[in-house]
């Protein structure tokens, strides 16, 4: 089977993944959204890993999960934060650097 | 047409055409639902589906490790911080940019096309397949490790510092100092007694809860001498939420049990 199909449903994703990034004010909601971008880069590897018959690219998608997981333990704890002192998970409520 | 010129329909072919779809509307579900435990359950539907999508693509560690990392830990996690800052906070639908849902419509069929016209047919050629790959090491698992400890071992090692440190900065933004002293026995003496002073707040325990011979839940409420509910007895949480035993019921039970008994009484007395 082509890779090609891999790579379509992919850019799908993460078009979908930047749609939510864009409208979604719910900062979890967001971030859902970016971890969606993360899993789509994540596919066109391991696609590409099956073009080329080499382990790289799952090799590299192993990478970016650790990474995403680091990410989401510091980025799950500041939106802990930012509620605890303002009470709200919008991401238009955090606005005390707007003149 | 010979057999060996019609396409070949693979296993992995059949796995992608179910799972594509079903990806594209969980992907969809993230995005539109206002709801976001719905979205975090459409995430995890789009993870596990993917995670078929590994294996279907000969990679049964990556399958194993994004079912577990992925849609067991992050998104667990996910919703654990969403029950912690409430589930029930729906998001507002006014737009606070002028036209930012068109804008942002706009841009994504920028980028679609942009990467669509970009990568779209540039790979041309039958996939290689990992059996190969897989078979060198004895395995797939086999063969990752012998890429992560081998040509990637310092990226292995940095990895280590990145995520104890990811550990270490999530303590130290979720810690949050105690502003007052914790109060102690003395000071929670102190403040009953202060509170039986100037409202009248009994300073004991509060009444426990009714004990009948029906009922001895934590629902039941327990009857003051003059028939009345003590309502200190049953916590406030449950009475909101009328899961209460309801006392009137009670008394009658309790009142025909009296009835009966006195009846019994009374007739006993009357034959001697």
């Amino acid at each position: 089977m082509n890779v090609d199909n891999y790579l379509y449903l992919a850019v799908i994703l993460f078009v979908i993944g930047a749609i939510g990034v864009m409208l979604r004010r719910n900062a979890l909601v967001a971030f859902m959204s970016v971890e969606l971008m993360l899993n789509a880069a994540n596919l066109v590897m391991v696609a590409f890993s099956q073009q080329y018959g080499n382990l790289h690219g799952q090799v590299g998608t192993f990478f970016v999960m650790v990474v995403a997981a680091a990410e989401v333990v510091v980025g799950l704890a500041i939106i802990v934060t930012i509620y605890r002192t303002r009470r709200s998970t919008s991401v238009d409520d955090a606005n005390l650097l707007k003149l | 047409m010979t057999p060996a010129m019609l396409p070949l329909i693979t296993g992995a072919e059949v796995t992608f055409w179910i799972c594509a779809p079903l990806m594209v509307l969980g992907a969809l579900g993230l995005v539109l639902f206002r709801k976001a435990v719905y979205s975090a359950l459409s995430m995890a539907f789009v993870m596990v589906n993917l995670a078929f999508l590994y294996a279907a693509m000969e990679g049964p560690f990556l399958f194993a490790v994004q079912v577990i990392v992925y849609t067991g830990a992050i998104m667990m996690l996910f919703l654990f911080v969403l029950m912690l800052v409430g589930v029930d906070a729906p998001d507002s639908v006014v737009e606070t940019i002028k036209g930012q849902r068109l804008m942002a419509a706009v841009a994504a069929i920028g980028l679609l096309a942009l990467i669509v016209l970009g990568v779209g047919g540039a790979v041309t050629g039958v996939a290689t397949g990992l059996a190969q790959a897989n078979a060198a090491d004895g395995g797939n698992v086999q063969g990752i490790a012998g890429l992560i400890f081998g040509r990637y071992v310092f990226a292995f090692e940095l990895t280590s510092a990145l995520l104890i440190t990811a550990a270490v900065g999530a303590m130290v933004l979720a810690h949050a100092t105690r502003v007052k002293a914790k109060a102690g026995q003395r000071e929670l003496a102190d403040q009953r007694m202060k509170a039986y002073a100037t409202t009248g707040a009994h300073p004991g325990t509060l009444p426990s809860s009714g004990i009948f011979a029906r009922h001895n839940s934590i629902a039941t409420p327990a009857l003051l001498p003059d028939g009345s509910i003590a309502q200190a007895s049953v916590s406030s949480t449950l009475a909101e939420r009328g899961a209460t035993v309801d006392a009137h019921e009670l008394n009658q039970i309790t009142g025909g049990t009296f009835a009966a008994v006195t009846a019994i009484r009374d007739a006993e007395e009357d034959e001697e």
